[in-house]
């Protein structure tokens, strides 16, 4: 579904992304892995066309995204940090989504809007809210328009256990829709039981994209934890 | 477009700076109409605030708008909306805003007091400079990724085009008396639009005979029907040069 070839970006003398080439399928379910400033970010943000690279391409369903602008409207995007209009409201945020990506109120799935209780606050305002509630309101708008494909940085960060559980419920169902799901994260327990393929990052290469089951094989360890300390010390 | 058009007039009206620089100039223009007793003259002290106020005006607050709407900015563009569209959105709506707010401004109180040729040309003006203002600010803005470095800038680029410029041509004039360089002052006045819209100003006026022989060259240039249209063109060059380079740059910004 999504191709990178030899993708490069350099900020300045920072090589964050360097040649790096994935193919991302249907029904997969990605897990982002790598330290800090390894390129994760910038990877991500380059599939959504946020950050241009230098060299190399990237194709959504064969099309250079490029040229292309229309193919965002099928991926759902939660960020790291979201950043929000300060002096808008929540419901303002939400209705202003919906009118750009052109939706009814009837297509659009609400299930984290009602499981978060957005719809109790959505008078208050984007600069009052705590990071958690940012969190909650950038992962309602990734899922909000039923897209085919999902990145979710950090999705867990910053939210309360009972959240971040909705959250991974969720991503699981919508596994199980046929979807392309791409996850970072640090904390490499959570992912156990939604992840279906590893594609780990160093210093802006990926070193690797397997599927788990493989790795697990290759390491003969069981949890994903495990299995990733058991590479890393090898590399 | 007009979706975005949408959020971000909304957006502009809600802070109230739009609103307090109308009454701003509501209050200067009535004020120096009232005071004296000839509206020919009143129109001349007009020009020189309008010349110094709606430039200042419109590139401060363009630029802060635009370093303030980064949140806006940035979830617009992981969504399927061109990146051309959000620009000019932006352009769109400041510049509508801004023209709005010097229409009713300055342009009623005009029509109003000096409805003449000269006052329709000082609006026309106040019009052009608006846009040339808002496109200068937005370049600014794009190419500065840092607030404090881009405003600073601006208000340079104010202090330049207001003051610096003026002062520069006075030097080289003094400096080069010698020379006949009254022809050439001609297409130098080019180079900054708040002067070519003085000019055009100044000449409708008839008070051109005080700028001494530059003035007659002037006169003999600007004055007529073909120099008075290849000074409009060059004030909307001024609008759209810069729009057109913040548009290429803005298409591969890195956000």
């Amino acid at each position: 579904m999504i191709i990178a070839s030899n993708v490069s970006k350099k900020f300045g003398r920072l090589k964050a992304l360097d040649n790096v080439s994935v193919k991302l399928l249907r029904g997969e379910c990605v897990a982002l892995i790598g330290p800090n400033g390894s390129g994760k970010t910038t990877f991500i943000k380059s599939l959504l066309g946020m950050v241009v690279p230098d060299h190399g391409f990237i194709t959504f369903n064969e099309k250079n995204i490029l040229h292309d602008w229309n193919y965002r409207s099928r991926i759902g995007y939660m960020p790291q940090i979201g950043r929000y209009p300060d002096n808008m409201s929540i419901g303002q945020v939400l209705n202003m989504m919906k009118d750009i990506r052109k939706m009814k109120s009837s297509e659009t799935d609400d299930e984290l809007i009602e499981a978060f209780e957005l719809n109790k606050m959505a008078h208050k305002r984007m600069r009052t809210l705590s990071g958690g509630t940012r969190q909650k309101v950038s992962a309602s708008l990734a899922f909000l328009f039923n897209p085919d494909v999902l990145i979710l940085d950090e999705p867990t960060a910053g939210l309360d256990p009972v959240a971040a559980e909705i959250l991974k419920q969720k991503i699981i169902r919508e596994k199980q829709k046929n979807k392309l799901i791409m996850i970072t994260s640090h904390v490499l327990s959570e992912l156990d039981e939604m992840v279906t393929e590893v594609m780990y990052m160093q210093d802006g290469q990926c070193r690797f994209h397997k599927k788990v089951d493989v790795l697990r094989a290759e390491t003969s360890e069981d949890r994903l934890t495990r299995v990733m300390a058991s590479i890393i010390s090898k590399m | 477009m007009q979706k975005i058009l949408k959020y971000v007039i909304i957006d502009i009206l809600r802070n109230k700076i739009v609103i307090g620089y109308t009454l701003f100039l509501l209050a200067i223009t009535m004020s120096i109409f009232n005071l004296e007793d000839q509206s020919t003259k009143g129109l001349l002290s007009l020009l020189n605030i309008i010349l110094i106020v709606v430039p200042l005006v419109c590139i401060l607050f363009s630029a802060i708008y635009v370093y303030n709407s980064s949140e806006f900015i940035e979830l617009l563009v992981s969504q399927p909306i061109k990146r051309s569209t959000i620009l000019l959105s932006m352009f769109t709506g400041l510049s509508f805003s801004m023209v709005v707010a010097f229409l009713i401004g300055t342009g009623i109180p005009i029509l109003l007091f000096e409805p003449t040729s000269t006052g329709i040309t000082m609006m026309g003006m106040g019009v052009l400079l608006t846009l040339i203002f808002v496109s200068v600010a937005l370049l600014t803005a794009v190419y500065a990724r840092d607030k404090a470095k881009g405003i600073g800038w601006v208000i340079l680029l104010w202090l330049y085009f207001s003051l610096l410029f003026d002062g520069l041509i006075l030097f080289i004039l003094y400096q080069f008396s010698d020379y006949p360089l009254e022809k050439a002052m001609v297409g130098v006045s080019a180079l900054n639009p708040i002067d070519l819209s003085r000019i055009l100003v100044l000449l409708k006026m008839d008070v051109s005979a005080m700028m001494g022989y530059t003035g007659a060259i002037f006169r003999n240039f600007f004055g007529t029907q073909y120099g008075f249209w290849i000074a409009i063109a060059v004030m909307l060059m001024w609008a759209f040069i810069p729009l057109f380079i913040t548009l290429r740059k803005f298409k591969r910004k890195d956000l």
